[in-house]
């Protein structure tokens, strides 16, 4: 399960350029990691595209931190 | 109101034969070409196999390290066109010593940098991806990354510059159209500093396919590809596509004075028109270029025996002779003291960098009085009744340069350089 997110983390990493150590389960996409709007979007995009499972508008907009994320694809996968 | 003086206060550059102004200049000077077969993409299925690509490299020996310009995970948002713009503009920028000014100054710092295509490679592969996993798969960065005027976008944010932001797009006039604009925007009092210039990133498979197409890329000389762009010569066969960008620092006389920056040239005239005649092929009068080129002196308040040099536009296809006899015509018995070349011959057509590129190739002319070659000129189509600086640069008292741009769908710009203090 953890494997889950290791792969989240390792996008997050990618996408922000931020460290491994600061992408913790309460760290906001936005607030805390530098993220603006775009770049959530296209995070969600990296989501799907990893775990081949689609993260609709809606629900898109409840993943706001690393922890949100890992739970919902945990949940969807 | 008196007329308010423009001159140049920064320089910056990346082009096929290195990442900076000096570097890219002294490799000019000493005739060296560009050109080599396409490493950016497979050229296998396309007609013309070499361009003149931009030396990617760790930045030594003036190679280009996209990291020392962007970040990996911003650059993973734009199309080259914009990393190059950007890289050209930091250059300029720093060298200008604008990277931290007055919030005060910055309402009056503006920027127009525009492309000929602009992200042609961004949206060749897009739509490729799109085809391929649908359109929930666009990148919400793909338009901001390929919109033309995202360079003078980015270069705002990233210096906080709120003056005028514009960019301009008129295919192979783009560059010099944006140093004359932003000049006639700092006459006019809109701003009393502009970033501008050209960037260009289109040695792509579409890229390429098109101007092959357009019967308009060199194709013949695969053994050879430095010795394929070769303007006025009698085997030249079409232009080699080049990439890269040149971004200059535009600022009122005044204003540049009162800083104690350093000033490379004013810009003491622009001219432009239109042809109104072909989609790719100019009037076999070279009507058009003529017209820019007396609008430009007009300008300046210059008459055509004040010229010293003219960097051509000089692609490298059948056009040359047209420009060529143009020019003639414009200087008349004056022609035989001037000089004119085609830096072309070495880095290629940098398409909507080239007029800017060029721009700064003579300025730098006005500041080391000396005309650039043009290489590749073993065997002239025609007499010229000018110095076409054939293969060797040449060493000559230079006080005013022009600078020729000839773009498609027949649109010309034509700027001319003095010596600040001349």
């Amino acid at each position: 399960m953890s494997d889950v997110a290791d792969r989240v983390k390792k996008i997050v990493v990618e996408h922000l350029g931020v460290e491994e150590d600061k992408v913790v389960e309460s760290a906001s996409f936005i607030d805390d990691l530098g993220a603006d709007s775009l770049d959530t979007v296209e995070l969600v995009m990296a989501f799907e595209e990893e775990f081949g499972i689609e993260i609709p508008d809606d629900a898109a907009e409840t993943i706001q931190t690393f922890g949100d994320a890992v739970k919902f694809i945990k949940e969807a996968t | 109101m008196e007329k308010r003086r423009v001159v140049v206060t920064g320089l910056g550059m990346v082009t096929p034969l290195a990442c900076g102004v000096e570097e890219t200049w002294s490799r000019i000077l000493d005739g060296q070409s560009g050109a080599g077969p396409i490493t950016r993409f497979d050229a296998s299925r396309v007609t013309t196999k070499y361009a003149c690509e931009i030396p990617y490299g760790d930045g030594s020996n003036a190679t280009f390290n996209p990291d020392d310009w962007m970040d990996p995970k911003d650059r993973r948002k734009v199309d080259d066109f914009i990393l190059y713009g950007m890289t050209a503009a930091m250059q300029a920028v720093r060298d200008a010593g604008l990277e931290n000014v007055s919030d005060e100054e910055a309402l009056r710092t503006g920027v127009m940098i525009g492309s000929g295509i602009g992200g042609l490679n961004s949206i060749a592969e897009t739509t490729l991806m799109m085809a391929e996993k649908g359109p929930r798969r666009v990148s919400p960065f793909f338009i901001p990354g390929a919109l033309i005027n995202l360079i003078s976008g980015q270069v705002s944010i990233k210096y906080g510059f709120k003056g005028p932001n514009h960019a301009v797009v008129t295919a192979c006039s783009t560059g010099a159209h944006a140093i004359g604009d932003a000049a006639r925007l700092i006459m006019l009092g809109d701003a009393d500093t502009m970033v501008a210039g050209g960037a260009e990133a289109a040695i792509s498979e579409l890229g390429i396919a098109g101007f092959n197409a357009c019967k308009a890329l060199s194709t013949k000389r695969e053994d050879a590809p430095e010795t394929a762009s070769r303007p006025y010569d009698e085997d030249r066969d079409g232009f080699v596509m080049g990439e890269g960008a040149g971004i200059v620092v535009l600022e009122e006389y005044e204003h540049a004075k009162a800083r104690g920056a350093k000033i490379y040239a004013e810009i003491l005239g622009y001219g432009l028109s239109g042809d109104a005649f072909h989609i790719t092929a100019p009037s076999e009068d070279g009507d058009g270029g003529f017209r820019a080129m007396q609008a430009a002196l007009n300008s300046a308040g210059l008459t055509p025996d004040a010229v010293d040099y003219i960097n051509a536009h000089g692609t490298s296809t059948m056009a040359d002779v047209i420009e060529l006899a143009a020019v003639e015509r414009l200087l008349g018995d004056h022609a035989k003291n001037a000089t004119m070349s085609s830096t072309k011959s070495s880095i290629g057509h940098l398409l909507g960098a080239a007029g800017s590129v060029e721009a700064i190739f003579s300025i730098l002319a006005l500041r080391d009085q000396v005309a650039p070659p043009t290489i590749n000129l073993d065997n002239p189509a025609v007499e010229p009744k000018l110095s076409l600086a054939a293969n060797k640069a040449e060493k000559r008292d230079i006080n005013v340069a022009l600078s020729n741009s000839f773009g498609f769908g027949g649109t010309n710009a034509c700027l001319i350089m003095g010596k600040a203090d001349g």
